[in-house]
């Protein structure tokens, strides 16, 4: 193993032989490699979702303080090139705990391991829809919405403003194309449809020249309700705003976004999340930190709910419907029993403020309005969770 | 014309003795508003320090104790003048207190910093500060001043703190987010509420052991929005009037048999309350709607919204 880098986190922690319960959680990241972006404004931490998880470790350490529960982090970063299931064994031969942050494909890999088959894994960066789908793994929950999620709450949103009228520019990455279908899906699923559709392809720098193209590239589409833009790379999509031909609104990956959580999701107490993260972590939180933070506190609302660290019991807890996640969205969350997705609502926002919160008032369910969100029981193909 | 002269007279006469007023903190608009309770207007408006919660009397009524969580600080307020007289040091972000029955020391929740920080109001210094889980905010005394309570919203916690020794001696779990506590029955009982989880825990207090949970039903909300928050008992502890904040109602909980008896209708995203001086009247502030509803106890109807600042959120009541 000498390529791994496995760091422990919090050894105050580490003398767990006196505690009542102790409990050890992997967070194992899988090195992949970004495609460029025309703009380097954001760059991307080095401790993104890393840094969710050892705060929602120090909350769970609180909380055991009083009861005699123990918690201890171990951080396993596997670079590109290294063998990542000898680096997943490796983890769960120390703990049955492992927050996961790696593509779609190696989740499902981690977790066919035979090793694994009494663990809990928690995917916190993939919002590939087919984990929660067909490709679902009883052994896997996430924290992270899909995709669906996070376009159905988009749509509602469309179809409250009564807006009909769309176009789309999607990108030729693999997660835009994801992002584009997941689009396409959720507006046939809220009866909308998509009018036209362009990709870009262009490899001009549009920091200089976005005035000039974007406005002929729109030209075309005609008039419209609403521009989508699917760019989950982050590259093209910041130089579309303002330029389009038409003076609308665009949405999707830029402009009006959907998402797990942002700076500017401030109600329901999230303040006070946002305020300690910034302090400990000194960065604002982001999504996949939001999913690695919401996976630690499911953990520790586990252990502290039943006592135990045995994986069995806390898989049963979880799954429950006595299990309830305070997640600072205004609404207990809880796991979906058919899938093992964390039912959340989604903020709809813009860098400045929060414009709305899905589930939308109106879009009703029979079981959860949250339902109204992702794959629903009917809609998914999902087997595994069946007993 | 003598007897249109003495009409004014007449009607200042029949007035209630009780006359009142029902200060209102409003977390965005730093400013207090004061209701008078028999007109049900707000007669006077104060500014004070930033994101003002928190709000509680001194025994006499001389001083009023404002917790100014972005200001860091607890103002200590002449009523008579709304002038600041001075700040108490309150450790960071204090969002809820409670007055001990000493009349002396504050014991304040600082909502960043999952401390409790006791506060002796004449010396201005602070005496004790006690970990606690994360995010305190719900705080009560016992009636004997020797318990003090402190609600954590993150642990999950009901935190027992010995008064005389400043440590704690218990922590019980409640359920999700913790919000507002209260003994009750002469400090046999303890209540407390939670927002996320949508129940108050009773606990007995010379166990503390669960003595009963207590869930709401609003006809025709998600249960996820039924979320309880503030709490205030009528007099002999007989009913509980809960805020259930988004719920956009009020529930009346019988304090004997633990059941709820009623529901009542009030504006948005109700927070917490306060009874007029014979207890004929409650008023509830709304955060979202910006207003509060006075409730008439004896029928448990809505009868007036009254605007305030922007996100009323604690209540006080002074004679």
């Amino acid at each position: 193993m000498r390529l791994l880098a496995a760091i422990c986190a919090f050894c105050a922690v580490a003398n767990m032989a006196s505690a009542e319960v102790a409990i050890r959680i992997a967070y194992l990241r899988v090195e992949t490699s970004r495609p460029p972006t025309l703009s380097n404004l954001d760059p991307i931490p080095d401790d993104l979702g890393l840094a969710g998880a050892r705060s929602g470790l120090k909350e769970n350490a609180t909380t055991g303080r009083f009861l005699g529960h123990l918690y201890e982090l171990e951080e396993v970063i596997v670079s590109e090139g290294e063998d990542t299931l000898e680096a997943a064994r490796t983890a769960l031969a120390s703990t049955s705990f492992i927050l996961l942050d790696a593509p779609a494909s190696t989740q499902k890999a981690i977790a066919d391991l035979a090793e694994a088959e009494d663990a809990i894994l928690f995917n916190t960066s993939s919002g590939n829809l087919s984990l929660r789908d067909s490709d679902c793994r009883v052994n896997l929950l996430h924290t992270i919405p899909s995709d669906v999620m996070r376009t159905d709450a988009l749509v509602q949103f469309f179809v409250k403003k009564r807006w009909s009228d769309f176009v789309m520019i999607s990108g030729t990455h693999s997660a835009d194309k994801l992002y584009a279908a997941a689009m396409k899906r959720s507006l046939t699923k809220f009866g909308l449809e998509l009018r036209a559709e362009k990709i870009w392809a262009f490899d001009a720098d549009m920091r200089r020249n976005a005035a000039q193209e974007v406005p002929v590239f729109t030209q075309e589409f005609g008039d419209y309700d609403a521009l989508i833009v699917a760019d989950e790379v982050r590259d093209f999509g910041r130089y579309i705003l303002y330029n389009t031909w038409e003076a609308r609104p665009v949405a999707g990956s830029e402009g009006l976004t959907a998402v797990t959580w942002a700076p500017v999701v401030e109600q329901w107490g999230a303040a006070q999340l946002q305020t300690r993260f910034r302090e400990e972590q000194e960065r604002p939180m982001e999504p996949q930190d939001y999913a690695a933070w919401a996976a630690m506190r499911s953990i520790g609302e586990a252990v502290t709910r039943t006592n135990s660290s045995n994986p069995q019991t806390l898989r049963t807890y979880l799954l429950s419907d006595t299990f309830e996640l305070a997640g600072f969205k205004g609404r207990p969350l809880t796991y979906r029993t058919w899938n093992g997705q964390l039912r959340q609502p989604i903020p709809i926002v813009h860098p400045r403020a929060m414009v709305a919160q899905a589930p939308l008032e109106g879009f009703l369910h029979q079981r959860n309005e949250m339902d109204s969100l992702g794959l629903d029981k009917p809609e998914s193909q999902c087997k595994a969770f069946e007993e | 014309m003598p007897p249109l002269k003495l009409a004014p007279l007449f009607l200042a006469l029949s007035l209630p003795v009780h006359a009142g007023e029902i200060w209102v903190t409003n977390e965005k608009d730093d400013t207090i508003s004061i209701i008078d309770t028999d007109t049900l207007e707000v007669v006077r408006t104060y500014e004070t320090g930033e994101r003002p919660r928190g709000i509680t009397f001194s025994k006499d009524f001389s001083r009023v104790y404002i917790c100014a969580s972005d200001s860091d600080t607890v103002q200590v307020m002449d009523p008579e003048t709304g002038k600041i007289l001075h700040d108490l040091p309150s450790g960071e972000d204090p969002e809820q207190f409670v007055l001990h029955p000493d009349d002396r020391h504050l014991y304040i929740a600082n909502e960043d910093d999952a401390i409790t920080t006791v506060v002796d109001t004449e010396t201005r210094k602070v005496v004790a500060q006690i970990d606690v889980g994360i995010e305190p905010e719900g705080m009560a005394v016992s009636p004997d001043g020797k318990i003090a309570i402190t609600t954590s919203e993150t642990t999950n916690m009901a935190h027992w703190i010995d008064t005389e020794t400043q440590e704690l001696f218990a922590n019980t779990l409640v359920d999700s987010r913790p919000r507002h506590a209260e003994f009750a029955k002469e400090g046999t009982e303890l209540w407390v509420s939670s927002e996320i989880g949508g129940t108050i825990t009773v606990f007995d207090v010379a166990t503390q052991a669960e003595k009963a949970k207590i869930s709401f039903d609003v006809p025709n909300i998600h249960p996820d929005r039924v979320q309880p928050v503030g709490f205030e008992f009528t007099p002999g502890d007989t009913h509980a009037f809960v805020a259930l904040g988004p719920s956009n109602h009020v529930a009346v909980v019988n304090g004997e048999t633990f059941e709820v008896e009623e529901y009542i209708l009030v504006g948005r995203r109700v927070w917490h309350m306060a009874f007029n001086a014979d207890h004929s009247r409650l008023f509830t502030t709304n955060g979202v709607s910006g207003d509060v509803t006075v409730i008439d106890v004896g029928s448990r109807k809505p009868i007036k919204s009254i605007k305030v600042g922007r996100f009323p959120w604690g209540a006080a009541f002074r004679p």
